[in-house]
């Protein structure tokens, strides 16, 4: 449901970074607000025209700008923009004050303004956010510094500080993800690490197709990737340098085979699997000394690891009773909870960045599911279905999920999508070709 | 590649059946290299020549299927296996990586540690039957290398499998 609280709360200091140019504290008697929750929620109107441009050099920069935020914005499901065919007046000074009754008249209940300014390779970028209805600013007008080459950057920061202000949410939108490329057909497809922008732009390639690659997973400080690698015929974890493009093989005990790794949220230790004599089980590696401990100990197949944001709890799965089910342990191993209970089997369970949740791919009765559950068990929640969704990953504010669909049949392939926690706003992200196995990035600093 | 387009003109000569294609995925640096020149009626490397890999993939059978999430071997999976283990016992020249596979229908991790079952179950079987376990290597493939492409149990069926890929040999 979407409200415009008539309470006298006002969101302030959100987002403190950055100069302030003109620091106001507005006076609002009723703030812009949208309350996420699991109902069915009315877009908010929002407008969102040209950037000023305060250099000659900055003219396309300024409408490029204002159609990133209006994506980013809109790509939420929460707001709806209003065309610019519709505007009464325009903005032509980023300082000077906002007829509000002319963006009343067209409904716009919010309005982003900007001014965009280019010296060499350095771009500054400052917003307001207007709550048009009370006629006052919400929150501080900000600014942003960024290189030129970096301007989609510059625009994200201003959708996640709109968004934070209007939502109460964590931002997100500055952040990447990281993902296996695909191509060719499903009995000789190549398949390739990948990076790109949480909306798909700037997309780069971190390997080749000369062996499979599965299941990237960034480190907590976005600047390493770990994955599974078949370069030695055998499935072994890899951490991959994003900035060198440069790897080394973590696991390679002869005899075995590792898979599905993950970081724990210090950056200093690996939870995996590793299989040997036909068993799997999770094993925890210090990523610098590469000391390893086995944390689990059965018959059964236990996988799919995720640490809790605290990096005190580890959630997999196991198949010990059975199917696939969740579980919870310790991180240092030990007694393990069965948290699902519900019809079918569960697997690849992700801790939500937020801890309050856990992410999961579903079968049941012949179809696959993306959900989420507590971490007791409780309120489990699908959010998709089709022939098969798997593999979540979080948004850094733990409100958004991405993941793999792939289509039945001989020429069945893979796509990533996206959707909210609420099951709302399901919608796939575009990439140059087909995508599998996504793992979203912290916040960029 | 080079295997594949090779073993593909052999069986088109012999008329055999294009089902029989060894999977085309195996570690080529582990895999028998081509055989070439003729020895009395039998051209070494081909399917009538009883020491070559396309005799082994095509008389002895060189894969196993498995149920739905299964890695227990059948009656007849066994049956090959017997076979399997009498032709590594007789052609010691060669070592064996197995490859097991799972259908689409399961997520990627856990299809990875199935496959790694339905391998390790193949390569228990065979040192049970005398071959020495230093001739075996295990891999697990999941998902990944579908040899059928219909989303129906007719191909599911023949992706759940174990392949014994021969690597050595003459003219290794």
């Amino acid at each position: 449901m979407q409200q415009l609280l008539l309470s006298l709360f006002l969101s302030l200091g959100l987002i403190l970074t950055g100069a302030s140019p003109n620091s106001s504290v507005a006076q609002a008697q009723e703030p812009l607000r949208i309350i996420i929750d699991e109902a069915i929620i009315e877009p908010l109107p929002v407008a969102v025209p040209a950037f000023q441009a305060e250099s000659p050099e900055a003219g396309k920069m300024a409408v490029d700008l204002a159609r990133v935020v209006a994506a980013d914005l809109t790509g939420t499901g929460l707001f709806r923009e209003i065309p610019s065919s519709a505007y009464i007046s325009t903005i032509s000074d980023f300082n000077a004050s906002v007829q509000f009754a002319d963006w009343k008249a067209i409904n716009a209940q919010a309005l982003v303004t900007g001014a965009v300014n280019v010296q060499g390779n350095t771009l500054n970028v400052k917003f307001r956010l207007y709550d048009v209805f009370s006629g006052a600013e919400l929150g501080s007008g900000l600014q942003f510094s960024g290189t030129v080459d970096g301007w989609r950057r510059m625009a994200h920061k201003v959708s996640d500080a709109v968004y934070a202000r209007i939502t109460g949410e964590g931002p997100y939108f500055d952040s990447r993800v990281v993902y296996v490329s695909e191509t060719g057909p499903k009995d000789d497809r190549k398949k390739r690490l990948a990076i790109m922008d949480y909306d798909g732009a700037n997309v780069q390639y971190l390997t080749d197709s000369g062996a499979i690659v599965l299941a990237p997973r960034f480190s907590p400080t976005g600047d390493r990737v770990l994955y599974t690698g078949y370069e030695s015929g055998f499935p072994r974890i890899y951490v991959l340098d994003i900035g060198s493009v440069q790897r080394r093989v973590l696991e390679s005990a002869e005899g075995t085979m590792s898979f599905a790794p993950r970081f724990s949220p210090s950056g200093q230790t690996v939870v995996y699997s590793l299989s040997q004599g036909g068993n799997t089980d999770i094993y925890s590696m210090d990523i610098n000394s590469g000391q390893s401990v086995r944390l689990t100990n059965t018959p059964a197949i236990e996988t799919a690891p995720s640490y809790s944001p605290d990096g005190s709890r580890i959630v997999f799965e196991s198949d010990r009773s059975g199917t696939q089910q969740l579980y919870v342990m310790p991180a240092t191993g030990g007694e393990a909870q069965r948290i699902s209970f519900g019809e079918g089997r569960y697997g690849t369970p992700v801790w939500s960045p937020r801890g309050d949740l856990v992410a999961f791919t579903k079968q049941n009765k012949g179809r696959f599911h993306i959900g989420v559950m507590r971490l007791d068990g409780s309120q489990e929640r699908l959010l998709t279905a089709s022939f098969l969704d798997e593999g979540p990953t979080w948004a850094p504010n733990g409100r958004v999920i991405m993941f793999a669909r792939e289509t039945q049949g001989e020429a069945g392939s893979s796509t990533l999508y996206s959707v909210d926690i609420s099951g709302r706003n399901l919608r796939p992200v575009s990439t140059p070709s087909g995508g599998s196995d996504p793992s979203w990035s912290p916040l960029q600093k | 590649m080079k295997r594949f387009l090779t073993y593909s003109l052999l069986i088109a000569a012999l008329g055999l059946t294009a089902c029989t294609n060894p999977d085309r995925f195996g570690s080529d640096s582990l895999d028998a290299g081509t055989n070439t020149g003729t020895t009395g009626g039998i051209i070494p490397g081909s399917a009538n020549d009883p020491a070559s890999t396309a005799y082994f993939q095509q008389a002895v059978g060189d894969r196993v299927l498995f149920e739905v999430d299964q890695s227990t071997l059948t009656n007849q999976g066994r049956t090959t296996l017997d076979g399997q283990a009498s032709w590594l016992l007789t052609n010691t020249d060669y070592q064996a990586v197995i490859e097991g596979h799972a259908d689409e229908q399961g997520t990627r991790q856990y299809n990875l540690a199935l496959g790694a079952r339905r391998a390790n179950a193949a390569q228990e079987y065979l040192i049970s039957k005398g071959v020495p376990a230093s001739r075996l290597k295990v891999v697990s493939y999941g998902k990944e290398r579908p040899i059928e492409i219909c989303s129906n149990e007719a191909c599911y069926a023949k992706n759940r499998r174990a392949v014994t890929v021969l690597a050595g040999g003459l003219t290794s």
